[in-house]
């Protein structure tokens, strides 16, 4: 078990801001955020590569705060493929299990087997220079599992791949990583899908601190934050100003809200979070089209309201034409509610 | 188009070569005649234009009024460059991948004055220089010694290597040493183990400036010994009397030129830029 205990560091550019939590051993923690939001930073802050200003971090009760890099038993894999140039690829795998003490012939073969198992078996006497950027990768990623840690820190690992690779990797990542019960894994990415999709448990990240974690599922339904909602969701999700007054919920100015299923909060200020989903063609609300772009086999289109502008995901691929009026109607069951403090006040009724 | 442009490439490129090489040529067929042949025009070919003569070249292994030997003076050069040349390197290095990877401050000092610090130590002109290193060498007992112009050519070399090596270290990623002590090094065998292997073609053209630098110096050479010791740029004054002994000159150069040439035939292939490339994307 690792247990942070109100981390902050005052790096240059992100610093942490008293972060506590709790890693279990066995589990993969993805941490979504922003760029800048400090998901880096505390990788680098638990590796031992950036000081602490204040707080601790124990590992299996003992502190390691002040222990060197070397001995802290975690791996790290970075963004950029990080891969020594003067060595083979065999011999890059072979290099942290050599500082181990294990023997050369040893560390090869250990090495070679964890080669095979990323699918560079072909590749040992190659340079990693010699290697595409997805093989690149693997070698970096075989590098920091050979050595058994039991913390593997991955800092957007498919951040610098095309597309494919990435789709490719990622499919590939739980069998690459599955097998050691013991280890922590903690994955950093600014993308909400691979959040979701990787980790048991999903921590999202603001201006250096976690502003929210939990199961992926539950995170995405009920956002405790409105900064939670808004890294989370993909397609971004607009909000809307609005308040509730005498039982019924008001958009801007005072245009009527769709509220069923919904329990409101006592009349005041609120800020209403619509997801793409919630909006679909044909309605009572009328919008301008601002811009519509197709992505993949969803159209993604930009609605000017009167209230606000917000985002409608329609599936399949539609002509929407910019500067046209359209019809829209907003599902109240997509619908967030969010209190003037942030704090996500959504109650559902059914 | 592209066969017009590769014959004048090739051109140029042979003009260019012939003006280099041309000097080398010169004094290379200069070396090889006698005072008749140099003063009755410019000849190239031996036997041809000129009878050989091996004066030049002889004069230089003599003792005596028919020349010099410069046997003595060239294995003195050769220690003191190569021992002042490698603990420079060595110094220089070290101390450029601190510059480079660690923030000093004390004061107002920081790195960037601490760089500027060692390369103002070029500026100076080097006769600012030369009566302190008297001074200096004298207390200690090291004038006209090996030892004590190794300690002076430590101290003119050393800014060289500080410099080469401190620019060659901020092109390294830092993310690299990192990654090393995640694999299991210290800060100084991340260093060792990974940093220095990568920086050889740093090492290279910081060690060709040193060995430049040390080798051909006269000034300090000139000031800081007298009898017991006499480095290669000295000795060839000793030539000079009533009638310069242009054969025995044109010899000379060629002979302490060749250790230079002969080193950097060999380390060509490890200035190549490029090594980097598959440390980081």
């Amino acid at each position: 078990m690792l247990q942070v205990d109100q981390l902050t560091t005052a790096d240059s550019k992100v610093s942490l801001q008293d972060i506590s939590f709790q890693f279990d051993a066995g589990n993969i923690y993805t941490i979504l955020g922003r760029t800048g939001a400090g998901k880096t930073e505390l990788l680098r802050a638990l590796m031992g590569l950036n000081p602490l200003v204040e707080g601790d971090i124990q590992l299996d009760g003992q502190s390691i705060a002040k222990r060197p890099v070397k001995d802290r038993s975690m791996s790290l894999v970075y963004q950029q493929f990080i891969n020594y140039p003067h060595l083979s690829v065999l011999d890059n795998v072979a290099f942290p299990l050599r500082r181990q003490g294990k023997r050369k012939a040893e560390a090869q073969s250990l090495a070679a087997k964890m080669l095979t198992t990323v699918g560079l078996g072909d590749f040992v006497q190659r340079r990693p220079a010699q290697l595409s950027g997805g093989q690149q990768q693997r070698v970096a990623l075989a590098r920091a599992m050979v050595k058994k840690s039991r913390i593997l820190m991955l800092d957007e690992p498919l951040a610098n791949l095309d597309y494919k690779l990435r789709e490719q990797l990622r499919e590939e990542f739980p069998r690459l990583v599955a097998g050691n019960d013991d280890s922590i894994i903690l994955y950093t990415t600014t993308e909400p899908r691979e959040a979701m999709e990787l980790g048991n448990t999903m921590i999202v990240m603001t201006d250096g601190r976690i502003v929210a974690s939990g199961p992926p599922a539950a995170l995405f339904a009920h956002p405790p934050t409105k900064d939670a909602a808004s890294v989370i969701s993909d397609p971004p999700i607009s909000f809307i100003s609005g308040f509730v007054r005498s039982g019924a919920l008001y958009f801007g100015e005072g245009q009527l809200a769709p509220n069923n299923g919904l329990q409101l909060p006592p009349d005041g200020p609120v800020t209403i979070a619509l997801r793409p989903d919630a909006i679909e063609p044909g309605g009572a609300f009328n919008a301008t089209i601002g811009l519509s772009e197709f992505s993949g086999s969803e159209t993604i289109v930009h609605l000017d309201f009167d209230f606000g502008r917000a985002i409608m995901l329609v599936e399949g691929i539609e002509t929407f034409e910019a500067g046209t009026r359209l019809s829209v109607s907003i599902q109240a069951e997509h619908l967030m509610l969010f209190a003037s403090d942030g704090q996500n006040i959504t109650i559902r009724t059914k | 188009m592209n066969k017009f442009y590769h014959i004048l490439k090739t051109l140029f490129l042979f003009g260019w070569s012939l003006f280099v090489v041309f000097p080398f040529l010169w004094a290379l067929t200069t070396s090889f005649k006698d005072a008749n042949a140099i003063t009755s025009g410019a000849t190239y070919i031996p036997w041809v234009d000129y009878e050989p003569s091996t004066q030049g070249w002889s004069s230089l292994f003599t003792t005596g009024s028919q020349g010099i030997n410069i046997v003595g003076p060239f294995i003195d050069s050769a220690a003191v460059t190569l021992i002042a040349s490698l603990v420079s390197l060595a110094l220089g290095t070290l101390a450029a991948y601190g510059l480079s990877r660690f923030e000093y401050r004390l004061g107002f000092v920081k790195n960037s004055d601490i760089t500027f610090f060692f390369i103002s130590q070029r500026i100076m002109p080097p006769i600012v220089l030369a009566i302190p290193f008297f001074l200096m060498l004298k207390e200690l007992g090291a004038l006209d010694t090996i030892f004590g112009l190794v300690l002076v050519y430590i101290a003119l070399l050393l800014p060289i290597a500080v410099w080469v090596m401190t620019d060659f270290f901020a092109g390294i990623p830092k993310e690299l040493d990192e990654m090393a002590m995640t694999d299991g090094c210290s800060p100084i065998g991340a260093f060792f183990r990974v940093v220095l292997p990568n920086s050889v073609p740093g090492l290279v053209v910081a060690g060709m400036f040193c060995l430049i630098f040390g080798w051909n110096d006269f000034f300090f050479a000139f000031t800081l010994t007298f009898t017991e010791t006499q480095l290669l740029p000295v000795s060839i004054v000793s030539l000079n009397s009533s009638v310069t002994p242009w054969w025995s000159l044109s010899a000379f150069a060629l002979i302490s030129v060749a250790p230079l040439a002969c080193v950097a035939v060999i380390v060509e292939r490890y200035m190549s830029r490029g090594t980097m490339s598959g440390a980081i994307r």
